[in-house]
């Protein structure tokens, strides 16, 4: 494999409503932002790929609109994931593999509030048996919660430290939508949505968008003096039929844990896209992260830009490795009902 | 056999979703100025091209389109096309013809209808103008221009609008 590092991330500030603000005008500010950082231009980028879903908009191929918000005169390379831009990396990752790129840009973006996101999220899934049946991303989060609750592979307390530990960490992320700290009593006293999650344990609406670039090893260094290195990469789907999974496990990210030799690796950090409060003690138990920071930026649970949460998660390892003493980072994206389809990415600071 | 039991060999899931759509800050500032009957396009502080209407960005450069630009109501038919198929809903009774129209000073094409007219004589590169609704029924919408009617003035040779690189 080809040494590929991220080189720069951004993030716009994750907005409640962005209101007058369209997609373009959310993209643009947050792109010329990482190129400033980076003191580059679009000339620099080999590739460029993004990340979105086209319901979120309501509109048909609203994706490629999206591109006038970078430059794409000279003709650039270009694709698009209907996912969250963490994949729009991993294309971007599997094109500096193949040759046809050295450098590449990828940004994400969301705006959840001008829609229903609980319906919309519903047509994501398996067109055939689950959305006609519009369930609601909540409700299918519970059902995973529930069986976590009842095997009692993780606890209600649990999950409350996770919202309450969110919002502590929240002050760690200049972006973050929600900072306001909460209590137990607070916690107890929410409206339930879709029992056991209340009000709290889902993560708000949030709008914004992300950006991030990755070069190879040759160009890594022309862009930055402490490129971060992606390890190791591996992303995988469980079945899309709900009824045949055992949602108190996933089989698929033990391969992918094992593909990444992860238990040989001692992290320091770790950002995990976990949406729902009951996701985090399930993966860290999972991932046998238990004595590992997770989350430093509050994660989800404090601002949770769709199609870009899952890069974000990328993006705020590596500022943590970049800004600490740390070596060894992991991030986890997701997509899909009951942490359907993971990805597990490990970032390395090396000296 | 009872209704009930009769075999179903499809179902219908009619799907419907609702939007609060949002135009973005600069197509709203241009929404603005057209409900008072006024087109103002916008530039690219780069390139200098002018958009009509204006969507934020300038999509060669990626950067913002923040200077406003006050055009005329006057252009060109770029190109058009005859409909001869009736749309659902839509009031029109064919044949109409629906042009492709270049504002003076733009660099961008929108669409719109052309009327007033007998529909051979319309060609490529005519000499076109707004015809707007009674100042009363304007609204946030391009619609505020009934059509676009021919006027007196020589065709222009469409190849010269090509955008020249700076």
């Amino acid at each position: 494999m080809k040494k590929v590092a991220v080189v720069g991330y951004a993030q716009h500030p994750i907005l409640q409503n962005a209101g007058a603000l369209n997609e373009v005008e959310l993209i643009m500010p947050v792109v010329h932002q990482l190129f400033a950082d980076l003191g580059i231009y679009q000339d620099d980028i080999d590739f460029t790929c993004s990340g979105s879903c086209d319901y979120l908009q309501g509109a048909a191929f609203a994706f490629v609109e999206g591109l006038s918000a970078i430059q794409t005169n000279p003709p650039i390379k270009e694709s698009h994931v209907e996912m969250d831009a963490a994949w729009a990396m991993y294309e971007s990752m599997l094109k500096i593999q193949m040759g046809d790129a050295d450098t590449a840009l990828i940004y994400g973006f969301g705006k959840s509030s001008p829609g229903d996101l609980d319906s919309i999220i519903s047509l994501q899934m398996d067109p055939y048996y689950i959305s006609p049946l519009w369930p609601d991303r909540v409700s299918l989060a519970a059902l995973q919660a529930r069986v976590l609750l009842d095997q009692n592979i993780i606890t209600r307390d649990q999950m409350l430290a996770a919202v309450i530990e969110a919002r502590v960490n929240s002050k760690n992320n200049k972006n973050a939508l929600i900072t306001d700290l909460i209590d137990e009593s607070e916690y107890l006293d929410n409206t339930m949505i879709s029992s056991p999650l209340n009000k709290l344990d889902c993560p708000p609406i949030s709008d914004g968008s992300s950006a991030m670039i990755i070069a190879s090893e040759d160009k890594a260094y022309e862009f930055t003096d402490h490129p971060i290195w992606i390890e190791g990469i591996d992303h995988r789907i469980e079945s899309s039929n709900l009824g045949s999974r055992n949602l108190s496990r996933s089989n698929t990210l033990q391969v992918s844990m094992g593909q990444l030799d992860l238990n040989n690796i001692k992290f320091d950090v770790a950002e995990l896209h976990t949406q729902f409060s009951h996701e985090l003690p399930f993966l860290k138990s999972l991932l046998n992260l238990a004595d590992v920071p997770t989350n430093l930026s509050g994660g989800p649970l404090v601002g949770n830009v769709m199609m870009c949460a899952g890069l974000d998660a990328i993006g705020k390892t590596f500022e943590s490795l970049k800004e600490n003493q740390f070596k060894h980072g992991l991030a986890h994206a997701t997509s899909g009902p009951c942490l359907q389809h993971n990805m597990l990415v490990h970032l390395e600071k090396q000296k | 056999m009872s209704a009930e039991d009769t075999p179903k060999d499809y179902s219908e899931s009619p799907i419907s979703l609702e939007y609060q759509y949002t135009a973005g800050s600069a197509t709203t500032r241009f929404l603005n100025q057209v409900r008072e009957g006024k087109l103002v396009g916008q530039s690219c502080p780069k390139c200098k091209a002018v958009y009509v209407p204006p969507r934020g960005s300038c999509p060669r450069c990626g950067v913002a389109t923040d200077i406003e630009v006050p055009l005329t109501d006057k252009g060109c038919i770029e190109s058009f096309t005859v409909v001869h198929i009736p749309i659902p809903g839509n009031p029109i009774v064919p044949p109409y013809v629906c042009a492709m129209i270049r504002l003076d000073g733009t660099n961008i094409s929108f669409l719109h209808l052309i009327q007033e007219v007998d529909i051979e004589e319309i060609r490529i590169g005519m000499r076109i103008q707004a015809v707007w609704k009674p100042k009363e029924e304007w609204a946030h919408s391009l619609e505020n221009i009934k059509w676009f009617a021919p006027i007196d003035e020589p065709d222009i040779d469409v190849r010269t609008l090509r955008f020249q690189e700076l």
